[in-house]
């Protein structure tokens, strides 16, 4: 019983991290006020970088590097568009995640069949080893740490550290931000990009660690989910940390269940995880004084410097 | 949000389609419900395109549409392809199969070719494969090599081919262990790696020690392969993914197929045919037996061996259903169309269906 628990907290993990990535980098983006759908493509072109890279150089190191640099080089793109020539952002977010899903594609199709380098979980001598806990809290791999990591710099960055208070400025009233003498354009960039870095390391995850492999389309729409947790978050880095265990979670669980040969019909169990979210997010947004207080008042808003 | 984003690319993959186009030569294409690159089932048909080029050299242009989504979508794809001159269009995925009728009804003189489905009609052939006779043999091998006699069986939808293919993997084994147990997962998806392997993780975090798949990526082989444990591959070899783990792979293989209807329609002798090949006709084909002893091989060969021959067909009479009722005559293999509409588990298999 112990074993078949492990097992499930494991994989909960592994299939968790990815939305966790993903999501935390698209919150700080959401956060400066800007709306970039493009998740899912960057997520794409980050798991083929990432993939190539470690296949050509033999090191899922720097597969995870490759992948980083990849999402934030195709979010420039999408931040030069929108910010520079001040195009939509919804509109050019969808093209980002058509033309990075495209690319992506285009760019793996040497790797199609190639069994790819695995990003090795990680032994803490005498840490790992403890029963049950120890493959738990220290058996994971790099980028597991790395997320909650992440979150950790996040939340700290957002709410205790002078930049994040430009961030939120600039997220919420880009004109007042302006006029304080604040480049709103250069702050989205960044912003931008680091949501790009992480959706990278999201789709790397999906290639070096969760399935080692390149395929077309294996982020399976995981880029939307990371937008919907975002908004279920309410924009606080922690609450996704909670919103992305738990679809984690209920979709693991579901499997577990099917397995268990207990007759809930398994159309159901595979829509759960979307209709927990769904009932959790409206309870959360009942709470109307916090929802607004928290949601970027200038989510979406093009900006253009009256002077 | 993922509506739209069908929508849109539905929109991008219609432009690429229309790029290329030549006058006198025959165009055949063909409708993918996955990307050519996920190294199973559409990339198996897509060798088969690849195969009618080679063949038919500059008689033919061929063009193809991946990532079809079954429903609406795929209705849109396919008319966009008559429009475009495509002399014949195959669709290759079970839920193409109304969109299919009801483009081909608009183009009566366009010849169109549905794969795993049942409605036919004038210019509407359909072709496909036997996969459950390589299942029947996939289940005698499970059954010698499972150590826990039990089976970890990832499924996509409750439709007859996959339904079908289960009862066919348990009749196999239960020939060698009337006691072998199936655990099954359905992922409710043909194709999401990710999903695959959460699935396959705790298929094998219970106690199933043999994994066997009937969605399209590598992923629950890999994770066979990476607990130790033994599996079988879906659609294509994936010996390359799992060469300690692999036992055999259930390979489809549409080259002869494809090359003979669109040389068919080239001589003017195309008619709307069902064609269901099997081992027999080289559409089923299993890769060399790997990781199990030289008794295990030997009769997984002899199965296939017989098989061919249509000495054996997995699907003999009388059969037990889960209800305890049976079907078929003794002796007698069941007819295709009761196949074909399979709906229900055989005795043994300790899943509900769903409905």
């Amino acid at each position: 019983m112990n074993e078949q628990l492990l097992s499930v907290i494991l994989t909960i993990i592994t299939a968790s991290t990815p939305l966790l990535l993903a999501a935390i980098g698209e919150l700080v983006v959401e956060r400066s006020g800007v709306l970039n759908l493009g998740v899912e493509g960057m997520m794409a072109v980050g798991a083929v970088s990432g993939f190539g890279a470690a296949l050509l150089t033999g090191n899922p190191y720097v597969g995870v590097l490759a992948a980083l640099f990849a999402g934030a080089l195709l979010s420039l793109l999408f931040g030069f568009l929108t910010l520079t020539m001040v195009s939509n952002q919804v509109a050019t977010g969808l093209a980002l995640t058509l033309l990075g899903l495209g690319t992506a594609g285009l760019m793996g199709e040497a790797f199609v069949g190639q069994p790819g380098v695995h990003l090795e979980r990680l032994h803490v001598p005498g840490l790992s080893d403890i029963p049950f806990i120890g493959p738990i809290l220290f058996g994971q791999d790099l980028m597991v740490y790395l997320s909650f990591a992440i979150v950790a710099g996040v939340s700290y960055l957002l709410f205790r550290s002078k930049a994040g208070l430009i961030i939120r400025a600039v997220g919420d009233s880009h004109q007042s931000a302006h006029a304080l003498g604040y480049s709103v354009v250069g702050v989205r960039y960044l912003c931008v990009m680091f949501g790009g870095a992480c959706s990278g390391l999201a789709g790397g995850y999906l290639s070096l660690a969760y399935t080692p492999q390149w395929v077309e389309n294996m982020t399976a729409g995981r880029g939307w989910i990371a937008l919907a947790l975002v908004v279920f978050s309410s924009w606080l880095p922690w609450r996704i940390v909670v919103g992305a265990y738990l679809f984690g979670t209920i979709t693991v669980m579901g499997f577990s269940l099917q397995a268990y040969g207990i007759g809930i019909p398994s159309q159901l169990l595979s829509a759960l995880p979307y209709v927990v979210t769904i009932l959790v997010l409206v309870l959360i947004s009942r709470n109307r004084a916090l929802m607004r207080a928290n949601t970027p008042a200038c989510l979406g808003q093009p900006f253009v410097p009256d002077r | 949000m993922k509506k739209w984003m069908a929508l849109a690319a539905a929109l991008a993959l219609g432009v690429s389609a229309g790029a290329a186009n030549a006058a006198d030569k025959l165009k055949a294409c063909w409708v993918y419900v996955g990307p050519v690159g996920d190294f199973g089932y559409s990339y198996q048909h897509d060798l088969g395109r690849k195969a009618v080029e080679k063949a038919l050299g500059d008689k033919v242009e061929t063009a193809f549409l991946e990532n079809v989504a079954e429903g609406p979508d795929a209705e849109r794809a396919i008319e966009r392809f008559a429009r475009e001159g495509c002399k014949i269009i195959f669709t290759t995925s079970f839920g193409f199969m109304d969109p299919t009728i009801k483009v081909a009804a608009k183009y009566p003189d366009i010849k169109f070719e549905h794969a795993t489905g049942y409605k036919k009609a004038d210019n509407v052939a359909i072709y496909n494969a036997r996969f459950y006779e390589g299942r029947y043999v996939m289940g005698q091998i499970a059954a010698k090599m499972s150590k826990t006699g039990t089976a970890g069986y990832i499924v996509s939808f409750p439709i007859p081919e996959v339904v079908m293919g289960i009862n066919a993997f348990m009749l196999g084994a239960q020939s060698v262990n009337p006691d072998f147990k199936v655990k099954i997962i359905w992922v409710n998806s043909w194709y999401d790696p990710g999903k695959e392997a959460d699935a396959a993780k705790v298929l094998l975090g219970q106690g199933a020690d043999i994994m066997v798949q009937h969605t399209d990526s590598t992923a629950p082989l890999q994770e066979a392969e990476k607990a130790g444990k033994l599996g079988f591959g879906q659609s294509s070899d994936m010996i390359k993914f799992a060469p300690k783990s692999q036992l055999t792979s259930n390979t489809d293989d549409w080259d002869p197929y494809y090359i003979a209807r669109v040389q068919a329609v080239l001589d003017g002798t195309w008619k709307s045919e069902d064609t269901w090949g099997g081992m027999k006709d080289g559409m089923v084909v299993l890769p060399p037996f790997t990781n199990m002893p030289d008794d295990v091989k030997k009769m997984a060969e002899d199965s296939v061996a017989k098989i061919k021959s249509g000495e054996f067909h997995p699907f003999t009479g009388p059969i037990t259903k889960q209800d305890g009722t049976t079907v078929g005559e003794a002796g007698k293999p069941l007819p295709d169309g009761e196949l074909l509409g399979m709906n229900y588990y055989i005795k043994g298999v300790d899943d509900k269906l769903p409905q």
